[in-house]
């Protein structure tokens, strides 16, 4: 190799000429753009499910883009200014009214951040339905559920920052969660605040891990999702397989190159994905008080608890599995066992690959048993995120007690009823109309 | 079996109708009017910012509603020398404590935060500050409707005069203020479009931004789906 690229450097391009040639033989650029891009054949028959892997890379982007420009207004700083108000609170205003433009990065920041949830849902619903965690892609699915975790803890994170009533009292209770762990609790809890309540240190502590800590791993793990996807090849709505059938030249028939069929086609999703995304930033940033929470308008208060502390929709699911967990169990606070469903409710998603004994791999071909299940298990879902939000009583408590055992009970149970499906044969060819 | 599920989905959410229910009035919608606005900013001034800041917000910010900054010097600065300031006041947030038991909130915001599945943060405003009625039980004598044993004094009353809460729980005026009471309706309505105003002041910019953005991503939109059936047209 050594000799062969000494033989490039006299050969091949210069800097006045000939450029790319100039850069190939000293970093593979064109070879890179061929193996992701221009030579890496996608199936023909991506639908509109396919979109939201683009668009999630898209929102990446929006994030960090506009996060880089709101750090160079905001301040960490839970102390109080002249007038009373905490500093990272008015920082979030002034960036609002006084930076020029300022109001659009917030909103675009602030509506980015739901929109990373809702595309990051579906494009986790699409690897459901078509199978695209099965062999040989569990790795890609293994990562996917990795980012999932950070893009949480990045939310949870970024969302203390602009130190409302509801930043300040939701990192309060998530955090407290750890106090329940048995032992260790306690102290566990003081050392993540770095304080014995959420407060100065706490904020800064979350700052660093909002914009550079976790956006660095999840920058990471986005590369290690697309470099797998890329060696094992993308699935598609039949599940089918299109390295099967290849050309003579060993490209797949069903394979067309990613740029610049998908790059044209996911231009299309990009733009109508930005309208609704501007309809939600300029005419309902607020989402109904979903997306920007009212109460998130009252600046941080140590002494005055809000009656009703609820997370962010994206996390409310989970919260209500949290919630669902009433009984105390081997003598350790139910508490506890809440903080361990929730997280099982995350960590259940990486065993998928393993849990689903079907023959074939698409929602297209499968029995009924998985198209009613996985129905149901849609709907248990909305109803745990619908329950999240409001606060609970004992006819809820129950209600999401019953979704929390499906919730689970359709993963666990998985590998007995995905076998009994009565599935139909695969086709050889996806199909494409 | 999509209908079905539709049906699996909304059956359950019957069950969830919501507890405790807040009647608030529909406050008018004085966005667009600037003689309203001007009204209304002139009440903010005169009777909340001695008590209550504004501090996020500039004072030369009042040129969007079509003042003049010699005019907003003239008529709406009591106390900040210079024209570009905060709308900051001078009393000592821990005296405040002392005396009301609450430091007074800043109001910069307080229409977006005072919004609820109720009705706006306007219509909250809209009712609060016409829901005051003596209460001798409260060290101010005041009550409300909407906020319950509310540490502020009723700062309008001399407009409003004093409204009692009759037995069948409705509001009466016992004594007649400066103002009618549709008078004072107006004057309320004006300091609330005021506030709604403060707490969003582009608001109405990025409306008009917006439709700008979504004609512009349709044309883009246009461009993009020719490009892509161009492309795709060879494919089978």
């Amino acid at each position: 190799m050594g000799g062969s690229n000494y033989e490039k450097f006299k050969s091949d391009g210069t800097l006045a000429g000939g450029l790319l040639e100039w850069v190939d033989a000293r970093f593979p650029l064109t070879a890179n753009w061929k193996a992701h891009l221009s030579e890496y054949y996608a199936p023909k028959n991506f639908n509109f499910w396919y979109f939201f892997g683009s668009l999630a890379l898209l929102v990446l982007v929006l994030q960090i883009v506009t996060g880089i420009f709101l750090t160079m207004h905001y301040k960490p700083d839970a102390s109080l200014n002249a007038s009373g108000v905490p500093v990272a609170f008015a920082a979030v205003e002034y960036i609002m009214r006084d930076v020029p433009w300022g109001w659009v990065i917030r909103y675009m920041h602030s509506t980015g951040a739901s929109a990373f949830f809702i595309v990051v849902y579906l494009h986790m619903f699409r690897g459901m339905i078509y199978g695209s965690y099965r062999k040989p892609r569990e790795l890609i699915w293994v990562f996917g559920v990795l980012i999932f975790l950070c893009l949480m803890g990045e939310a949870f994170f970024g969302y203390l920052l602009p130190w409302g009533q509801m930043s300040y009292w939701g990192a309060q209770v998530i955090v407290n969660l750890f106090s329940a762990i048995p032992l260790i609790g306690p102290d566990l809890s003081v050392w993540i605040r770095g304080d014995y309540v959420v407060g100065d240190a706490t904020l800064n502590r979350f700052f660093a891990f909002h914009v550079i800590a976790v956006p660095l791993v999840l920058v990471g793990l986005v590369a290690a999702h697309i470099l797998a996807l890329h060696e094992v090849g993308s699935n598609n709505p039949d599940g089918v397989e299109i390295k099967k059938k290849k050309d003579e030249k060993g490209i797949p028939l069903d394979g067309i190159p990613f740029h610049p069929y998908y790059t044209v086609k996911d231009i299309v999703g990009t733009v109508v994905f930005l309208m609704v995304f501007v309809i939600i930033m300029f005419f309902m940033p607020e989402g109904g008080g979903y997306f920007l929470e009212y109460n998130n308008f009252i600046p941080a208060d140590p002494l005055v608890t809000p009656p009703h502390i609820a997370p962010v929709w994206y996390f409310t699911p989970y919260y209500s599995l949290l919630r669902a967990v009433t009984y105390p169990l081997l003598g350790i606070d139910a508490k506890f066992w809440g903080v361990v469903a929730m997280g099982a409710g995350v960590v259940i998603f990486f065993f998928l690959p393993w849990l689903d004994r079907s023959p074939s791999k698409s929602i297209r071909y499968r029995g009924p048993i998985f198209k009613w299940l996985l129905a149901i298990w849609v709907v248990c879902f909305f109803i745990l995120g619908y329950l999240g939000v409001l606060p609970p009583s004992p006819g809820r408590i129950i209600v999401a007690q019953l979704c929390s055992v499906y919730y689970f009970m359709f993963f666990l149970t998985m590998p007995i009823w995905s076998k009994l499906d009565k599935c139909q044969p695969e086709p050889d060819r996806v199909t494409f109309k | 079996m999509k209908k079905l599920f539709l049906a699996l989905l909304c059956a359950p959410l019957l069950a969830f109708a919501s507890g405790a229910e807040l009647h608030l009035d529909k406050a008018p919608n004085l966005s667009g009017d600037q003689a309203a606005l001007q009204r209304g900013a002139k009440v903010f001034v005169n009777y909340c910012l001695n008590c209550h800041s504004a501090s996020y917000m500039r004072y030369n910010r009042l040129t969007e509603l079509g003042l003049t900054e010699a005019q907003i010097r003239d008529n709406l600065m009591f106390t900040a020398p210079k024209v570009g300031e905060l709308m900051r006041i001078a009393m000592r947030r821990d005296d405040a404590k002392g005396w009301f038991g609450a430091a007074p909130p800043d109001l910069t915001v307080i229409a977006r935060a005072r919004s609820s599945e109720f009705g706006s943060g306007a219509d909250w405003l809209y009712t609060y500050l016409r829901g005051f009625y003596r209460d001798e039980t409260r060290p101010t004598g005041w009550n409300n409707v909407v906020f319950a044993n509310v540490g502020m004094p009723h700062v309008l009353w001399e407009l409003q005069g004093e409204q009692a809460m009759g037995a069948d729980h409705k509001l009466k005026l016992a004594k007649p203020g400066k103002m009618k009471p549709a008078e004072y309706d107006d004057t309320v309505a004006d300091l609330v479009a005021f506030l709604q105003w403060m707490a969003e002041p582009m608001a109405a910019q990025r409306k008009s931004m917006g439709w700008l953005v979504l004609l512009a991503l349709s044309v883009l939109l246009v461009f993009a789906y020719a490009l892509k059936r161009e492309y795709w047209k060879d494919i089978h």
